[in-house]
């Protein structure tokens, strides 16, 4: 039981990162109908801007200027490799952004090396918390409490203020959006950096649980939280969340249980499935082709 | 009279790939005679050639019908380990396996190479076809992520325990008979490389370029899009199947971690570049890529000008440049360097031709 309980709650921990990954997945594709393929990577850059900002200044500091930094780097991604390719067919666009994948990835093995490093530990954060017979460090514990406030934080923004009201519009139907005076680049623009913030606290969070940065080590994770994304039904933030914790919960099961080769594969066995019994996802709305 | 000017067309252009063809031939026997010589250029070749053959599989079905598939490197990993399993020499067998024993049924089943790759092929053809049942139905990005998903559960499972008396788990295998020349290998590719453009150049091929155009046209001219769809997708998967084949017959030894999604991004890499469409475009591109990556190796190694070392040059330089050539590619050159066109030596010799129709099209 008490085993139980202890994997019951890093799995808990797992799926607050993945959620919060997630929620760019589904904003960006809600938005731009597009896989945002270098999203994982952006999470990965987001964790060498930690190392080095924490290598120069104190963490209240560093913690803000890796989220600033992270947000700039969405924006500009979105800038440079999205917004020229707005009316190109959907496979360029899906091309672009593994462009982008491939480009993060290998500018961060030619400027940090492909070898690991060492993530900073937040003062405070790797405590070790006895509760009952289940010790647990505060990173774990808060992962879960600080997805859900800021899950309820974007839920507030995105239904009940003006940008909000934008952002649901384009998702929506791009075209009559543009045509009532929404600011489509600004709009969009926004919507990455949303994205991208909730990664770079994901990433915090993920990362200081994991103690290591590589260049790769956002593309599987990036990929599980598409799947989670998927999950859940692409487009909406209730679904991520859920799905978010669904995947990491599963994962870290199927680890416990002795699986640990698949449960990489589990997780697209579930996409699969899940693509197949219901495409539009648990909460996702209903989508008819049109001629 | 028009017609028989396509006639004198399509001669030219056989006449001068036969022409390439034999060019080729007598290089690459020169190098085979010269080969502790030209030993790097050799490799380089014959990686290209590998990669011709597996980046044309993959536009048969991306280029050519307009289905963004991810799956690449689960397929060639299929071939790979099928083709390695059936030819590692039996007496080096025990060695290769000398962690946890090989199967029974395996111990001594051995084929010819060629077989092998046929087999190779066949096996991640017959995979293909079951998933493609359910999974073709599915538009662009979501198949683009479930084909992807299915090259990481190959993995996966190769890698398993369960498999270590098959696949040999996460040890790989070695051993495995590599070409015993050049030519073997140019051999080898080009009887691939010449079956699938005739099969692109086929009414199959035409049904292939139709649904890539407009689905519910090419469903309104009596095309039955699933089945079109699956049989590109198997015949892509058959010709990766094979290229995988070749490729472990080129590395010599191969693990899981070969098949990573990496490859499949090499491999898309060089099927942008080369022009998503193109069957010439795919050919250059595989030996462009290739050659590249090796030529500027001197960029990951420092680079010392008077005394002063200069910081741009370390391990990782060349594969920045070539994410950074894809962007440009992807951004100002849409439909990559030779976009939906062929190579033509009727173009080069300024014959005047129709435009062609065939630039692929902004399938969603």
């Amino acid at each position: 039981m008490n085993l139980f309980l202890q994997h019951a709650l890093t799995g808990i921990s797992v799926g607050g990162c993945y959620a919060l990954i997630a929620i760019g997945y589904t904003l960006v594709y809600g938005i731009l109908r597009l896989i945002n393929f270098a999203h994982g990577d952006i999470f990965m850059v987001a964790g060498y801007f930690m190392i080095f900002s924490f290598a120069v200044m104190p963490f209240p500091i560093a913690i803000i200027v890796t989220l600033i930094a992270t947000t700039v780097l969405g924006i500009m991604i979105e800038k440079f490799a999205y917004a020229p390719l707005r009316q190109a067919p959907r496979m360029s666009v899906m091309i672009s952004a593994i462009g982008v994948s491939y480009l993060l990835q290998n500018l961060a093995t030619y400027l940090f090396t492909a070898l690991p490093k060492a993530y900073p530990a937040i003062p405070g954060l790797k405590k070790v918390i006895v509760i009952g017979n289940i010790s647990t460090s505060l990173v774990t514990l808060l992962t879960p409490i600080v997805t859900i406030v800021l899950v309820a934080l974007l839920l507030f923004l995105v239904n009940k203020t003006k940008i909000g009201l934008s952002m649901r519009a384009v998702s929506r139907d791009y075209e009559a959006a543009s045509l009532m005076g929404i600011k489509l680049n600004q709009t969009i623009s926004f919507t990455f950096a949303i994205g991208s913030l909730l990664a770079a606290v994901g990433s915090i969070l993920y990362f200081t649980d994991r103690m290591t940065v590589f260049p790769f080590s956002g593309s599987l994770p990036g990929l599980k939280c598409f799947v989670a994304a998927v999950f859940g039904g692409i487009g909406s933030i209730p679904g991520a969340l859920v799905g978010g914790f669904f995947i990491g919960i599963c994962e870290t099961i199927i680890k416990a249980i002795g699986l640990s080769t698949f449960s990489d594969a589990f997780t697209f066995i579930v996409l699969i499935i899940m693509l197949l019994i219901r495409p539009t996802g648990l909460f996702g709305e209903k989508n008819i082709d049109k001629v | 009279m028009n017609k028989l000017n396509f006639k004198e067309k399509t001669n030219i252009n056989l006449l001068m790939y036969l022409a390439i063809i034999v060019v080729s031939v007598t290089i690459l026997i020169f190098l085979d005679m010269n080969k502790f010589q030209y030993n790097y250029v050799i490799s380089i070749i014959e990686k290209s050639l590998v990669y011709a053959v597996v980046a044309l599989s993959m536009n048969i079905v991306t280029g050519f019908t307009g289905l963004f598939s991810l799956g690449q490197a689960g397929f060639m990993a299929l071939g790979a380990y099928t083709t390695a399993i059936l030819t590692i020499p039996i007496a080096s067998r025990p060695n290769v396996y000398y962690m946890n024993g090989i199967l029974p049924a395996l111990e001594n089943a051995i084929v010819p190479i060629p077989v092998a790759l046929i087999l190779g092929g066949v096996v991640a053809g017959v995979f293909a076809a079951l998933i493609g049942i359910p999974i073709l139905r599915l538009k662009s990005d979501y198949l683009a992520i479930a084909t992807l998903g299915f090259s990481e559960i190959i993995r996966a499972v190769i890698a398993s325990p369960m498999m270590d008396k098959i696949t040999n788990g996460s040890y790989g295998l070695k051993s495995i008979p590599g070409f015993k020349s050049s030519l073997e290998c140019f051999a080898y590719s080009l009887i691939c490389i010449v079956i699938m453009i005739l099969i692109i150049n086929s009414s199959t091929g035409r049904d292939f370029k139709a649904v890539r155009e407009d689905e519910i046209a090419a469903r309104a001219v009596g095309i039955n899009l699933f089945k079109t769809k699956e049989l590109s997708f198997v015949v892509s998967s058959f010709f990766t199947g094979i290229g995988g084949g070749l490729l472990a017959m080129f590395m010599r030894s191969i693990d899981s971690k070969t098949f990573q999604i990496t490859l499949t991004y090499d491999i898309l890499l060089i099927v942008v570049l080369g022009g998503i469409g193109s069957i010439t475009g795919s050919i250059v591109g595989a030996f462009f890529v290739t050659a590249g990556k090796e030529l500027l190796r001197f960029f990951d190694e420092p680079l010392i000008i008077g005394g002063v070392q200069i910081p741009l040059f370390k391990p990782g330089f060349r594969m920045v440049i070539f994410s950074i050539l894809l962007m440009i590619v992807v951004l100002f050159f849409r439909k990559g360097l030779l976009g939906g066109k062929e190579l033509s030596f009727n173009k080069l010799m300024k014959v005047r031709r129709k435009k062609n129709l065939d630039e692929p099209g902004g399938n969603a």
